[in-house]
């Protein structure tokens, strides 16, 4: 038996940092705080691997799967005999998993924000904040119970707010943090409702208990219906909704493309490849109930490849480079959440849940690269818009490399990364659902042509006017970016059939050429379009969306949602629902609470005679008070 | 010897403070001062050993794990009180007085401590007049001054008065039963009308020291003429060791009549807290303003006996511990305004934030603890005391619990509204504090936040509160 209890460290370090460094901050230098951050994440990084090979490599086998273990475990609230919530560490595949992708993506931004960071106001705040999440993001993924990964949940909410503020003298960064915080507040009240009813009707928070063998949420919760549904049914897609609010899945994306407002280097770690990819995780470590809840599964696959449909569309007519990546993400985890919408339980039946777990792995590579690529062009020639660059392949060489391999990775272009992914997630839904299949088909080719158009757009065509002539980030930026690249290029290559099962289990799987090649084909027809148009600046592209008319609008005003919630908001929930609400408040709870003070204000005031100060009278109540007793002991003692 | 290792090592440590107040020489007496809290941190820290339980002097002395607990939360009490008293005790017009202090503080905690571990009435009876008499004393510390006389005197009369009654009752169970132990008392107490009034007669002279309404008028006029820290000491560690004796009596000795005793709690309860409330509101005076406070947190202790469980057992303990570390947080900072400025109401207070931050950071989370506010401590006091009572079906009395509480926030808020909000031409000029207070307070805050958060706590408390049975 091996020990993990050490993996407790992992959590604690990023908090020790955190509090120091948020206490500290004023006094030492900058660059110390950034340092001291840096390292503390490089110690978690080494934690994070060693642990990882121990556990997929040197730990024993149960019956050929992966154990689930608890590596620390401490009780922590007793709420009933049976039902108590515990803090600890979970270690099975895809939290050893995730936790790799957690610390290398944070420790990589953390050393890129060294250089992209330096002398902004806040660098010590900043660099604060970013261990507070890293803390939040590793509680959350391994979580022994549903309520501990709820208050990480939280707590990762409001780093991710805070972050996305960090320019809070701006308001439209204010406004972004804001509307991030309340969007996805709003879905975790789902999320709690959720976590509530499964309690209650399961009598457990823990994972192992909730997702084993002989979960009592197969068994329980399914006699009561409502509207057509079971209670189980119910609660997942409770759940659900915090993982959508989470993971900007339609209709709840909204706040996702506002919070680029954040620094470049946030949007590379919290809104590319950790917390975005949080309810992707939360459905995977329930999969097994959601497995035995098809209706709600089923749900999970259609949300999930509709919003990677519609924000592929959006991304296509965007021209803030920074936006353009913002949808591709969208896009990216909706494609994981339909893989394990359309996945079995169980050796090969369980293709789409390991292909989503897979995608997610190798999408944090390429799309923390091109976030942290987009931020060392923005550091080069400070503008987001791709039609005031041009032409910087010759200035920005290694971001030009590195960015071109992401680009590759993520429109599934072999050897990269992303194909093997991509594949998995297609064969997965081929098998499942043909009308999803030829969605993502669709989203595959789009993929491809934003991506290329963004490319060409920044570093191939006319050079603009610069302020001064854009040069290349310094050491402490294209570090990350080439480790991230190799990554980007080479995590396609590990064995995930045999890692990361839905029952840790593994199985056999090859490559089903038969549905790759098409994807690669209809990818390179992608970036066939992308460089006839935006390889050399010329007016075709203006001419198609002239041609697509209405729909090429709609599409780049994000067809309205912002819109339609503005009116629901102000119009619907402000004057029929928030109004009388104020009412019945202003005039019923004030005038009630109101009464009590003035009622209690009349009782004092007549009292106060009482305590005179004489000390004759305190006798004299004192034996009264003994009196009093006697008699009422006499008047319970004759009923 | 190690099952009375509580009171020998206090007993141990004040003829060690009394030795080297006879030959210290003059000019180094303020050294006493390090010396007591060293001693006594050493007391707190060998409490914590775990040690035999067992029956001393043919069962008139007993002592178990939970009994061990009780006293090691009573250190903690005491040690901060020592703490927060060294400032003031350096005024020149104590200087030499300080081991007198010191000696006299830890003659009440035996008391108190004889008393928790009475097998017998008779020891219980002399414990708390051990844990009496001193404080009397202690009160009238300051005699030149006329409010700390007149509070000795009447704390000394209505202890005299309260006693003598309590006297009375134990005369009329001994006449009764024929025998002061306790595990003799328990078979004998049938509850025959001589024994009921027996019962009546002990249950005022302990209601007193609890205060409890209508014996509670001597508590406002004693904590505002007493020294600050003498009425922190008296409003928590004398009240603490009273209400676990109480709540050990009446769950053992008295458990024959439990309904009866119940029912009667149930309107004391109601009166104690709404009384204690009601009368807050008007208090300008600090010290009288947290006198009330602590009159209606004594209601709410009452809350976790009336279940008459070992959860409710558990409550009772946990929110006395909570109630230590607030009260003694909120009374530290008074004490330490008093000693610096002489400012004692809550008008003096206005624009205390901006002259010392600090300290009106520690008074308002103290206050927030008392009020019940989560995160900190108190509102997990006061969260399982009401789970208590609700478990018994005492919805009614949980509703009228919870109106006070927010009764109460009212005037907690006040005195958080005049440091925070109100404005004043003369603030209270701005002052470092001094290394003891500031340690003294630490350790409160650090209790207001740990006693909440680290749930073993609870459990521990949990767990000995089986001993009782």
């Amino acid at each position: 038996m091996i020990d993990f209890s050490y993996t407790i460290w992992i959590l604690l370090i990023p908090l020790i940092v955190f509090v120091v460094t948020g206490l500290t901050g004023n006094r030492f230098k900058p660059i110390v705080t950034g340092i001291i951050g840096t390292a503390g994440l490089g110690i978690v990084f080494l934690l994070s691997v060693i642990t990882a090979y121990k556990f997929f490599f040197v730990l024993d086998k149960v019956d050929g799967a992966f154990q689930r273990l608890l590596a620390f475990n401490y009780t922590w609230l007793n709420l009933t005999d049976k039902l108590h919530i515990n803090i600890g560490v979970l270690l099975d595949p895809i939290s050893v998993m995730m936790l790799i992708v957690i610390s290398t993506v944070s420790f990589m931004v953390h050393i890129y924000s060294l250089g992209y960071m330096k002398g902004e106001k806040g660098f010590a705040r900043f660099f604060s904040i970013l261990s507070l999440f890293s803390f939040s993001m590793l509680g959350l993924v391994i979580a022994t119970n549903i309520f501990q990964m709820y208050i990480f949940w939280e707590l990762v909410g409001v780093s991710s707010f805070l972050l996305i503020g960090f320019y809070y003298e701006k308001d439209s960064a204010v406004a972004a943090s804001k509307k991030a915080f309340i969007v996805t507040r709003f879905a975790d009240l789902g999320f709690l409702i959720g976590i509530l009813v499964l309690s209650y009707t399961t009598g457990t928070f823990d994972f192992i208990t909730l997702t084993g063998p002989n979960s009592p949420a197969f068994t329980s919760g399914q006699g009561i219906m409502f509207l057509g549904m079971s209670t189980m049914t119910w609660s997942m897609l409770f759940i659900f909704m915090g993982g959508a609010g989470k993971s900007a899945m339609f209709p709840l994306h909204i706040w996702l493309p506002d919070a680029m407002e954040g620094p470049t280097p946030v949007s590379a770690l919290i809104h590319a490849a950790t917390m975005v990819v949080a309810g992707v995780y939360l459905v995977a470590r329930m999969f097994p109930i959601f497995h035995h809840e098809q209706s709600a599964l089923e749900i999970v696959a259609w949300v999930g490849g509709f919003t990677s449909l519609f924000a592929a569309v959006i991304a296509c007519t965007q021209y803030d480079i920074k936006r353009v990546l913002a949808y591709s993400t969208m896009s990216q985890i909706g494609l994981m959440m339909l893989a394990l919408g359309v996945s079995g339980y169980g050796g090969e039946d369980g293709l789409g849940y390991m292909a989503s777990m897979f995608h997610l792995f190798t999408h944090a590579f390429f799309k923390a690269l091109l976030f942290l690529g987009a931020g060392a062009i923005i550091h080069a020639v400070h503008s987001n818009y791709m039609h005031e660059m041009g032409g910087l392949r010759k200035h920005l060489p290694i971001t030009h490399a590195t960015f071109l391999i992401a680009c590759l990775a993520i429109s599934g272009i072999p050897p990269f990364a992303g194909f093997f992914s991509k594949d998995e997630i297609l064969v997965a839904a081929f098998h499942h659902n043909k009308a999803l299949f030829a969605m993502e088909y669709l989203v595959a080719g789009m993929t491809a042509f934003y991506m290329f158009r963004l490319y060409f757009n920044v570093f191939w065509g006319k050079e603009q006017h610069y302020h001064h002539t854009p040069h290349e980030a310094p050491l402490t930026m294209t570090l990350p970016l080439i480790i991230l690249a190799i990554g980007s290029t080479f995590a396609g290559f590990i064995p995930f059939t045999k890692l990361v099962t839905s029952d840790s289990l593994p199985f056999e799987n090859n490559t089903e050429w038969g549905i790759a090649i098409p994807s690669i084909l209809i990818a390179l027809v992608g970036i066939g379009i992308a460089t006839m148009l935006y390889m050399k600046k010329s007016d075709t592209s203006k001419k198609v969306s002239i041609a697509l008319g209405g729909f090429y609008t709609a599409a780049f005003n994000k067809f309205y949602i912002d819109q339609v919630y503005l009116f629901i908001t102000k119009k619907i929930l402000f004057n029929y629902v928030s109004r009388p609400v104020a009412w019945f408040d202003r005039h019923i709870v004030d005038g009630t609470m109101n009464q009590i003070a003035f009622v209690t204000n009349v009782a004092s005031d007549k009292i106060k005679g009482f305590q005179s100060g004489q000390l004759q009278q305190y006798a004299l109540a004192f034996v009264s008070g003994v009196i009093g007793l006697a008699l009422l002991f006499t008047y319970l003692w004759t009923n | 010897m190690l099952i009375m290792r509580h009171e020998l090592l206090l007993i141990a440590i004040t003829v060690i403070l009394l030795l080297v107040e006879i030959f210290l020489p003059g000019d180094k007496k303020s050294r006493v001062i390090t010396l007591a809290i060293l001693l006594m941190t050493a007391v707190l820290i060998l409490g914590f050993v775990p040690g035999p339980s067992g029956t001393l002097f043919g069962g008139m002395y007993q002592t178990t794990a939970l009994i061990s607990m009780l006293k090691n939360i009573l250190n903690i009490g005491a040690l901060i009180v020592m703490i927060q008293s060294a400032d003031w005790l350096r005024k020149p017009e104590n200087k030499e007085k300080i081991s007198e202090y010191y000696i006299l503080l830890l003659s009440t905690l035996i008391g108190m401590q004889y008393m928790l571990s009475s097998g017998d009435f008779l020891m219980f009876y002399l414990g708390l007049e051990l844990a009496t008499i001193p404080l009397a004393a202690l009160a009238a510390f300051e005699r030149f001054k006329e409010k700390s006389a007149e509070a000795g005197v009447k704390f000394i009369f209505s202890s005299a008065l309260s006693s003598g009654i309590l006297l009375y009752g134990l005369s009329m169970i001994y006449g009764t039963t024929g025998t002061l132990y306790f595990a003799e008392v328990g078979p004998a107490f049938t509850g025959t009308p001589l024994q009921v009034l027996g019962f009546i007669f002990f249950f005022a002279g302990m209601a007193f020291k609890i205060s409890l309404v209508p014996f509670h008028l001597w508590t406002a006029d004693v904590y505002e003429g007493a020294p600050v820290n003498i009425s922190s000491y008296l409003s928590v560690v004398s009240k603490g060791a009273a209400a676990f004796i109480l709540t050990i009596l009446l769950f053992t000795v008295f458990s024959k009549i439990a309904l009866m005793w119940s029912n009667v709690l149930y309107i004391i309860i109601i009166l104690t807290i709404t009384m204690g409330n009601l009368f807050a509101i008007r208090q300008q005076n600090l010290k009288r303003f947290l006198a009330f406070s602590s009159i209606a947190q004594a209601g709410f202790i009452l809350l976790g006996i009336i279940g008459q469980s070992q959860y409710g057992m558990t409550t009772v303990i946990y929110f006395v511990l909570v109630y230590i570390f607030s009260n003694l947080g909120a009374f530290g900072v008074v004490s330490i305004i008093s000693n610096r400025t002489g400012c004692e109401t809550i008008n003096d207070y206005d624009g205390l934030y901006r002259t010392n931050p600090r300290l009106a950071m520690m008074m308002m989370l103290s206050l927030f603890s008392l009020a019940g506010i989560p995160p900190v401590a108190g509102f997990f006091g006061k969260f399982f005391l009401f789970a208590a009572a609700a478990n018994h079906g005492l919805y009614i009395l949980v509703l009228i619990a919870i109106i006070n509480t927010i009764i109460s926030l009212y005037y907690y808020l006040l005195v958080i509204k005049a440091m925070f909000l109100n404005r004043s031409d003369r603030p209270i000029p701005k002052f470092k504090s001094d290394f003891y207070t500031s340690l003294g307070l630490i350790l409160c805050l650090a209790g207001i936040f740990a006693v909440g958060i680290a749930s073993t706590i609870f459990e521990a408390i949990n767990g000995l509160s089986f001993g009782l049975y």
